[in-house]
């Protein structure tokens, strides 16, 4: 027994010196990247890793991220935060703590990016959200940022696509009030909505929690309410149930949705119900053109379908990671320093071409940048339909 | 009036899956007095097992091996997974249950829910994570009847529940096996005396809970094609719920109870706001326990029944 221990003290040593050593001499750049490979939107996470693999990729053919005028090696510290608020903390944590990452990318969700922020923040480390939508995430967090838009923009967006379009003027919501994201988006469309058509003209506001499936009886009081739309925030594996109940409960008017929908699954779960549906998003694949197509076609080719939002948002993200790395001018590595001086960088970024658009961020976490007006057409491809700035 | 009736039939479907698990859950809590955790995820497993039976029949059909209707596909699916799915159940009994028999009753329980999460993980570990779509057998019509809206999968679903209700119903009370299931709920330490083969007895109730969960799965499948390996859980808890609330052991009372939980759910949320739904309905079903805590048509019992 007291040998065995004492060998197991001396590996402890060895291993402690062998990590420390290997601590001071890294040139290496940790990114970490928090993504929910598991849980209830797997397909998100699965996107996430791609895009951030294929910016890695890339990185290792240029030899690595040239910073001032020095090249680091680049290594990604990928985990998974299962799609729950609790572990995407734990993996903020442990990442930030343990694997000293120098920039976090993720959480993708509003539920796992809004509490992983206030870490990220309490650990005075960049966090960049490339999914995020509500504002919470990075509101009075001077190290959160993200690479999209936001509910409150989201909202008027499609309140004022609707009205413009169709002349509507009685909306339906059904939303997820257990859920941060569409309960949110939720909440800014009635009220953008009710700015419009006056008080009362959403005419049906429902809700359900995580995990359902029948909606049966709150679609019919939609359906039995007059309203003339629905708009109905939520994710993929939802919007599936939701869309054919609505069909099959006799609902034959237009069906409006956010960017949660822009999964590549959402078609797959959901087939010609969804056909003819709207949704706002990041941008959209059929029709794109120069980088945004080049991204697209390469992670066609490489991983046999088409990239959604949430993909061409975590490659931009990177991008802008990058970038923010770069202009600091150079490294000290010393952790604590690098860090602030990344959060300053990326403050400052201006005009930056990604392909969901371009960005500016003026010293708060938020870039301003363009929605896109999508149409689920009737071969169940995401068209473009409409381009709405602020 | 058009929305209660819309809604009645809104709740006649949504009750018969309650009703259907809550019928294995209640069998097997009659005769063992065992809280049979596992049993939502069997209902899990059973809609996965029909997936892929319904997948390989479709490639069957349509590569011209053996053309069938897809009519004939979604009763051969049933069927088949049914018969599967007994064989889990089963499995889950003799492996899970059995060595604990005459352990206390709570270790029963706990392993129960432990089968549950390996089965749940299992599934997550086989299949990944990604939803899985259920292939649609039968097109969709809609009947619209003085403005209430019926599909023809709905009626399918609520006859189907229905007929399997009292099949089960019939071959407790018509039966030898039937009798001897009974028997062995009233006094589990006299039967075998008597001859009955209680381990045989006890793998057939796992069996037909299981394959009565297999058949609420599928028919889940066709109603609300997003399978997902964690969707037995909530299912699991509402039908436990039915079934004490129907009364130990009473097939009438399980599917009663079912429906009843359903048209609860169904009709809170068209008269409050849809987000108090579960906290009203679930706060009815409690205020009817503290009146009727043996359940609708349970029987007083003592404690010492089971071993």
């Amino acid at each position: 027994m007291r040998k065995g221990s004492r060998i197991g003290v001396c590996v402890l040593v060895v291993v402690m010196a062998v990590s420390l050593t290997g601590r001071v001499q890294a040139e290496t750049i940790k990114i970490g990247i928090n993504a929910p490979l598991t849980g209830d939107i797997p397909k998100v996470g699965e996107g996430t890793k791609f895009a951030a693999q294929m910016w890695l990729e890339d990185v290792k053919a240029a030899g690595g991220l040239t910073v001032g005028k020095k090249k680091y090696a680049v290594e990604l510290v990928l985990e998974d935060n299962e799609s729950k608020a609790e572990s995407a903390v734990k993996v903020a944590t442990k990442m930030i703590t343990e694997d000293g990452v120098l920039v976090m990318v993720g959480p993708q969700a509003s539920k796992q990016a809004i509490p992983a922020g206030g870490i990220a923040n309490n650990y005075k480390t960049v966090m960049v959200t490339p999914w995020s939508t509500n504002p919470d995430a990075t509101k009075g967090r001077p190290y959160v940022f993200r690479a999209c838009f936001l509910d409150p923009f989201q909202g008027p967006v499609v309140a004022n696509f609707i009205s413009k379009e169709f002349k509507f003027t009685k909306a339906a919501v059904l939303y997820d009030v257990a859920s941060d994201y569409p309960k949110g988006l939720a909440e800014f469309f009635k009220k953008a909505w009710e700015g419009l058509h006056g008080k009362g003209s959403v005419v049906a506001y429902e809700s359900f929690t995580t995990k359902d499936t029948d909606f049966s009886s709150q679609l019919t009081k939609i359906i039995n309410s007059g309203a003339q739309v629905l708009f109905t925030p939520q994710y993929y594996n939802e919007v599936a149930l939701i869309v054919q109940q609505a069909h099959q409960l006799g609902w034959k008017n237009p069906i409006v949705g956010s960017d949660s929908w822009g999964s590549a699954e959402t078609v797959k779960l959901c087939g010609k119900d969804c056909y003819g549906a709207f949704f706002s998003t990041h941008y959209a694949a059929a029709g794109a053109t120069g980088a945004t197509k080049a991204f697209i076609d390469r992670y066609k080719a490489k991983h046999g379908y088409v990239p959604d939002d949430v993909a061409a948002l975590t490659w931009d993200a990177m991008l802008l990671v990058q970038q923010a790395i770069q202009n600091t001018g150079g490294l000290t590595g010393d952790l604590k320093k690098d860090r602030e001086n990344v959060r300053t960088a990326m403050s400052r970024i201006k005009k930056f071409k990604g392909i969901t658009g371009e960005m500016t961020f003026s010293g708060g976490g938020d870039p301003v940048k363009c929605a896109v007006i999508v149409k689920i057409s009737d071969a169940g491809e995401f068209t473009f339909h409409k381009s709405v700035c602020p | 009036m058009v929305i209660f009736f819309q809604n009645l039939v809104n709740a006649l479907q949504w009750g018969s899956f309650y009703a259907l698990i809550a019928l294995g859950y209640s069998m097997v809590y009659s005769i063992l007095m065992l809280f049979n955790f596992a049993h939502g995820d069997i209902f899990m497993v059973g809609a996965y097992i029909g997936f892929g039976v319904s997948i390989g029949l479709l490639a069957l059909s349509s590569s011209g091996a053996l053309a069938m209707p897809n009519w004939l596909i979604l009763v051969l699916t049933i069927l088949f997974s049914m018969f599967l799915t007994s064989f889990v159940g089963m499995i889950v009994e003799r492996v899970g249950y059995r060595p604990l028999r005459n352990a206390p009753r709570a270790s029963a329980a706990i392993t129960g829910l432990m089968i549950g999460i390996i089965l749940e993980t299992g599934n997550l570990a086989l299949l990944g994570a990604r939803r899985v779509s259920f292939p649609s057998l039968i097109e969709t019509t809609v009947y619209n009847v003085g403005g209430v809206f019926v599909t023809n999968k709905k009626i399918m679903i609520v006859l189907v529940s229905l007929l399997l209700t009292l099949a089960l119903h019939l071959f407790v009370r018509r039966t030898k096996w039937g009798m001897a299931m009974r028997a062995m709920a009233f006094d589990f330490a006299v039967v075998p005396l008597m001859g009955v083969p209680v381990n045989t007895m006890i793998a057939l109730t796992f069996a037909i809970g299981s394959a009565l969960a297999a058949a609420a799965g599928i028919l889940f499948g066709v109603a609300y094609p997003v399978l997902d390996p964690y969707m037995g859980i909530l299912f699991g808890w509402k039908a436990f719920v039915a079934a004490i609330l129907g009364g130990r052991g009473s097939i009438l009372g399980a599917t009663l109870a079912g429906f009843l939980l359903g048209f609860t759910e169904i009709f809170v949320a068209m008269i409050f706001p849809s987000t108090l739904r579960d906290l009203i309905a679930y706060s009815i079903i409690l205020l009817i326990l503290t009146f009727r805590p043996h359940g609708f048509f349970g029987e007083p019992y003592s404690a010492r029944l089971r071993l």
